[in-house]
């Protein structure tokens, strides 16, 4: 078996998710190269290399894979792809966006969000927002797998030495072009690897009322999430939606303030290890699967924490 | 300019599926099927392009067994002006799809693909991706935002950490994202409409795809659940709690 595993990065540094990926491939077993593909990428390259359990590092530095296109991207991959028995990405916007374009030309079926490796060929992963696992087999001589970024612990970024072979890059598709980005610049962790999440609903009431969580989040340094319902209000930004078709998110600690918990929102947020809920229905589903909760006016107790948390 | 609309009749949003003591699957029996939120949020997005005057005709395609119409019959109430239903009972996975929708790429030229980044079912957020691979079209996913003006698209995608805007040449496909409309109510005289529009059915063979499942499925199972902790009475309680008893801050 030879793994191949599909960085995600900025040139500069590798995305944490590169490293739960890593994870995976070594659950699957064989040795693991990492294909870091973008331009002027030596850094990552490096970085890729110093991961615990990586083989090889396969660099390809070309103009092409500067935005990170998926057509060029996935043309990279292919390019690289003979010889390996699975191929591997973070099933985050990056990895879901380059390949099931791998897979379709490889003419294999993908296997999305896998959340656990029961054998080389055989995989978890939950349908129905989660309410479902189901374990699939493939038969395809190369699996195609996103993964699960919060179904695996991460590698330790740093103690290898693996080698860096530069590749040959694509070129250009010529069909599509990088226009622009809109990040959001913040100081906080990101969303999909921090270890304390403050998330607001619908029952914050405003988008001024989410600075409140602001300040919670500054006593924490966590990030900051928001349900579906919040996001669809304008309180927040789309980025920070967590469930089902948002973000897939399983820190330390989850504090969900006035979240009711629809079922998509549960499905972003169930894996967490420590879930707190403020909300003031007694009722409300997020306390099935709240470790702690507290029943009352959101505007009351979440000042009271702040000071609580000096 | 046509644009081709793929729409999948899954179970309805709001419906808590069951999975089955046997483990083979979830239970669908009698519960309400319902379009794909994410494709019909692909349809509003075709017919806005056409009340602009970019878009000339709209065609609704959904592949599976009969009752698939129903669901074209909702695109079309939604303004689809006619639509194609690949006739098949096999079980249908997401590169077996993108195979089928390539071939009526072929047959039909469109200018431009619409639908949904993922379906709510299988959660598998691959066919749009895979159509495009098998069509060598440019690709845009996770849209927010379409413009489309002098033989291309501009899209603004969701992606992590915030926005991104590509510019593809047409043709092209692209997947959509829950903030790119708010679908239209349907209203009665439109689904009166709707019931005089055609629906060409073709089979599989008809494409030449063999549409076989890839994937095994040997069980499906209840995630592990999780079970209710305790309500606290204050916040001093929930900070002890929490630093002392789940360690967390």
């Amino acid at each position: 078996m030879a793994v191949l595993v599909l960085a995600e990065h900025d040139n500069t540094s590798l995305k944490a998710s590169t490293l739960n990926t890593i994870a995976a491939a070594q659950k699957i077993g064989g040795d693991v190269t990492v294909l870091v593909a973008g331009s002027g990428c030596e850094k990552a390259a490096e970085a890729a290399a110093e991961a615990a359990g990586v083989t090889k590092v396969l660099m390809a530095d070309a103009p092409a894979l500067k935005d990170q296109l998926a057509e060029n991207v996935a043309a990279q991959v292919l390019a690289v792809a003979d010889g390996f028995s699975h191929i591997l990405a973070p099933a985050t916007a990056f990895g879901k966006n380059v390949l099931p374009r791998v897979a379709a030309k490889l003419d294999v079926a993908q296997i999305s969000d896998i959340t656990a490796v029961d054998a080389s060929d055989t995989f978890q992963r939950p349908i129905y927002a989660g309410n479902a696992i189901a374990t699939v087999q493939s038969a395809d001589p190369v699996k195609v797998i996103t993964v699960r970024t919060t179904g695996f612990d991460p590698v330790a970024a740093t103690g290898n030495q693996a080698p860096v072979d530069p590749v040959t890059g694509v070129d250009d598709s010529g069909t599509s072009s990088w226009v622009g980005a809109e990040l959001a610049k913040s100081d906080r962790p990101e969303l999909t690897a921090a270890r304390v999440i403050v998330s607001g609903g619908r029952g914050m009431g405003s988008a001024e009322n989410f600075q409140m969580l602001e300040k919670l989040a500054d006593k924490l340094g966590a990030a900051l999430g928001a349900s579906r319902a919040a996001v669809d209000a304008g309180y927040a930004p789309n980025d920070w939606q967590v469930g089902q078709t948002g973000k897939i998110v399983a820190p330390q600690l989850y504090i969900a303030i006035g979240i009711s918990g629809a079922i998509q929102h549960l499905a972003g947020m169930k894996d967490s290890k420590v879930i707190v809920a403020i909300n003031k229905d007694e009722e409300a589903p997020i306390f099935s699967v709240a470790d702690y909760g507290i029943v009352g006016d959101l505007f009351a107790v979440v000042p009271e924490l702040i000071e609580a948390l000096g | 300019m046509k644009i081709l609309v793929p729409v999948k009749r899954v179970v309805d949003y709001n419906v808590k599926v069951r999975v089955k003591s046997d483990q083979s699957g979830v239970d669908i029996a009698n519960v309400k099927m319902s379009m794909n939120p994410f494709d019909e949020i692909a349809i509003e997005e075709a017919v806005r392009l056409k009340e602009q005057g970019v878009a000339t005709e709209i065609i609704a395609v959904s592949c599976g067994p009969q009752q698939c119409q129903e669901t074209l019959r909702t695109a079309m109430a939604i303004g689809a002006d006619r639509s194609i239903l690949v006739l098949t009972d096999v079980e249908l996975q997401p590169l077996a799809v993108a195979k089928l929708l390539a071939a009526l790429v072929a047959r039909e030229q469109p200018q431009l693909v619409i639908l949904g980044k993922q379906a709510i079912d299988d959660d598998a957020n691959q066919t749009g991706q895979m159509l495009a691979a098998l069509t060598d079209l440019p690709q845009a996913t996770f849209a927010s935002k379409v413009v489309v003006a002098d033989g291309k698209a501009t899209v603004t995608r969701e992606i992590d950490g915030g926005l991104e805007t590509i510019a593809i040449t047409l043709p092209a496909v692209v997947t959509t994202d829950l903030r790119l409309n708010e679908p239209r109510y349907v209203t009665l005289p439109n689904i009166m409409k709707a019931k005089k529009k055609t629906i060409d059915t073709v089979s599989p063979e008809d494409l030449g795809v063999d549409p076989a499942p890839r994937l095994k499925t040997l069980k499906v199972a209840e995630p592990a659940a999780r079970s209710a902790g305790i309500k606290v009475p204050d916040v001093a309680t929930l900070v002890d709690k929490l630093k002392n008893e789940a360690k967390v801050i």
